[in-house]
């Protein structure tokens, strides 16, 4: 399977970049951390922004750098979002859009100009200047221009932080259909958790300048000893597929490894795959399997691993089919229903969080 | 006639100098003022404070060293007729020397402003967007400091057609080579002719307003539209 392998060793002032990884040559990667742990300045390396001395890195076979070379940003086909759109000030949207596209050679060139626009929607702003989009028309130009350089690898530098609830509502679609629709591999800077759940397959997490965990978002997300499970909107991923609608209550059944999940009527075809956000505090645990409850969906689960939160919670690692969840529930709580690793309980998930 | 033969020479030439001049420091200007806004080497300081010297510098100490850098044993002047070159000192050739490094700060110091204000961040994007570090420079730097070399055209013009000490030290006062405006109305006044001296300085006075009032209008719509 093609690959991404990196390695970056650099020094800025107090702070030290010691990353190595290997991530899939296709898909979202998100490389998540807290702020200071070392995110941007890993994916300027990446994009050759910031030279990193011996520093490694091969790109689905091709080297863009290693002991005996270093690629200049302009010679390596990536594209990079940067969270700041950067938009050339003295170009209009038109004239933004083709600085790259027109400085690809044709034959590297993987989505016509067109189709860039109608992807993300701009036909409408493409005379406009720059200083006259909002900020999220602006990052949408962003990301279509660097769509049109061809990019072997695409470069995301949270592209969402510095937008508002609403732009970032206005964007997430358009980020969806690229994940969908696109072969090439993004590398999508965020500390979001929701953000991760919604777009990535991959995660890569760093702390102190460290990658300190890689796997799916899935795994990473609800191992105890990693902060991620530590967070307050601490969440598990679960992929499903949609298995029909229950015209009468209302009702979508979605189908995961561990059973079945009753939500409010979702848009989807039954076969829709779906990812479903399930937060560690709307899960509670019960040793008998729960009857006359008002809770819908409750599933058969096994203790994997039990984690001090603060004084008075715990969080609670569980198997369910082959997928994770996380419960947070008090000390008291898993000290009276004694769970051990191993214990079998029924989970009972208050609420789900689609992501589409 | 409102000018007389020589005032006429003098005028023309006062333009050509000036033409010449502006030209030659936008072309050196340009480098060096890039290289000042974007390097953090320890010479920048330096470099700075040479480009600087005109500014405060009487003009005749400047004037004093380009005579004798000029003249014919001087080293620019050998150095100048070694290749094949005449006389330097006394001549339009060594006037556009002299008015060129007189002139430098005034092209050198808006063109660096301009390209300091030049983001770095757009560079970087234009750099992901596959433009060389050449390319960046003509398709981002380039327009982005075009108030920068407005400025710097109109001030360098207009700083050289002003200038009067150093030409006298190195060009003198020969009609249709060396004598400039400012030398003329200068003659003029020592032999008492006022009414001439009177029409030269209106029409330097003229220009000068013209000139400011232009840049600063031009700026003033530039900053409006980039708002």
């Amino acid at each position: 399977m093609s690959t991404i392998h990196a390695c970056f060793s650099l020094f800025r002032g107090d702070f030290r970049l010691d990353a190595e990884f290997a991530a899939p040559g296709r898909g979202v990667t998100a490389l998540f951390g807290q702020s200071g742990s070392g995110k941007t300045t890993l994916l300027r390396c990446i994009a050759g922004l910031e030279h990193a001395p011996g520093g490694l890195l091969r790109v689905n076979g091709e080297v863009w750098q290693d002991e005996n070379g270093f690629l200049p940003s302009h010679k390596r086909p990536l594209g990079y979002v940067f969270q700041d759109a950067r938009l050339f000030p003295h170009l209009t949207v038109r004239r933004n859009l083709e600085f790259g596209w027109k400085r690809t050679p044709p034959a590297q060139r993987q989505v016509a100009f067109e189709r860039a626009v109608a992807w993300m929607g701009l036909e409408k702003l493409l005379p406009r200047e720059p200083q006259h989009l909002s900020g999220g028309e602006k990052q949408r130009v962003a990301i279509a221009r660097a769509l049109l350089t061809g990019p072997q690898l695409l470069l995301m530098d949270e592209p969402l932080a510095a937008l508002d609830a609403a732009a970032k509502a206005e964007i997430l679609p358009y980020l969806d259909r690229l994940h969908e629709e696109l072969a090439i591999p993004v590398f999508y800077v965020s500390h979001a958790v929701e953000e991760v759940i919604r777009l990535a397959d991959h995660l890569l997490l760093l702390d102190g300048g460290r990658v300190t965990a890689t796997g799916t978002p899935a795994e990473v997300l609800t191992r105890l000893d990693l902060p991620l499970a530590h967070l307050d909107d601490a969440a598990a991923a679960l992929d499903a597929v949609v298995a029909g609608h229950d015209e009468e209550f209302g009702l979508s059944y979605l189908d995961f490894s561990g059973g079945r999940i009753a939500t409010p009527h979702q848009p989807f075809a039954p076969g829709h795959a779906v990812r479903v956000r399930i937060l560690a505090k709307d899960v509670s645990l019960t040793l008998d399997e729960p009857q006359r409850t008002s809770i819908l969906n409750i599933f058969a689960a096994r203790v994997v691993e039990i984690a001090e939160h603060t004084q008075a919670q715990v969080l609670v690692n569980l198997a369910v089919g082959d997928a994770r969840l996380l419960a947070r529930i008090t000390r008291k709580s898993a000290k009276l229903l004694n769970l051990q690793p191993g214990a079998q309980v029924y989970a009972q998930v208050k609420s789900v969080a689609l992501m589409p | 006639m409102l000018l007389t033969q020589v005032d006429l020479e003098a005028f023309w030439l006062t333009l050509r100098l000036a033409g010449v001049t502006t030209l030659i420091l936008l072309f050196l200007g340009t480098p060096v003022a890039w290289w000042l806004a974007r390097t953090e080497s320890r010479a920048k300081t330096l470099v700075e404070a040479v480009v600087a010297l005109p500014l405060v510098l009487p003009p005749t100490v400047l004037g004093f060293y380009l005579l004798v850098a000029l003249g014919r044993d001087g080293p620019l002047g050998s150095l100048w007729q070694t290749l094949g070159g005449g006389p330097l000192a006394f001549t339009f050739t060594g006037l556009v020397i002299g008015s060129v490094v007189y002139t430098l700060p005034f092209v050198v110091q808006p063109l660096q402003n301009a390209f300091q204000a030049v983001h770095e961040n757009l560079l970087e994007a234009a750099a992901t967007l596959r433009a060389g570090p050449w390319d960046r420079f003509f398709s981002i730097a380039l327009p982005l400091a075009r108030p920068g070399f407005l400025t710097a055209t109109t001030l360098g013009f207009a700083h050289t057609v002003g200038e009067f000490g150093v030409v006298l030290m190195i060009g003198g006062n020969i009609p249709g080579q060396t004598k400039v405006l400012s030398i003329a109305i200068y003659d003029h006044v020592q032999s008492l002719e006022y009414h001439e001296a009177h029409v030269l300085s209106a029409i330097l006075l003229v220009f000068a307003f013209l000139v400011l009032f232009a840049v600063y209008t031009v700026n003033r719509r530039f900053r409006l539209q980039r708002q």
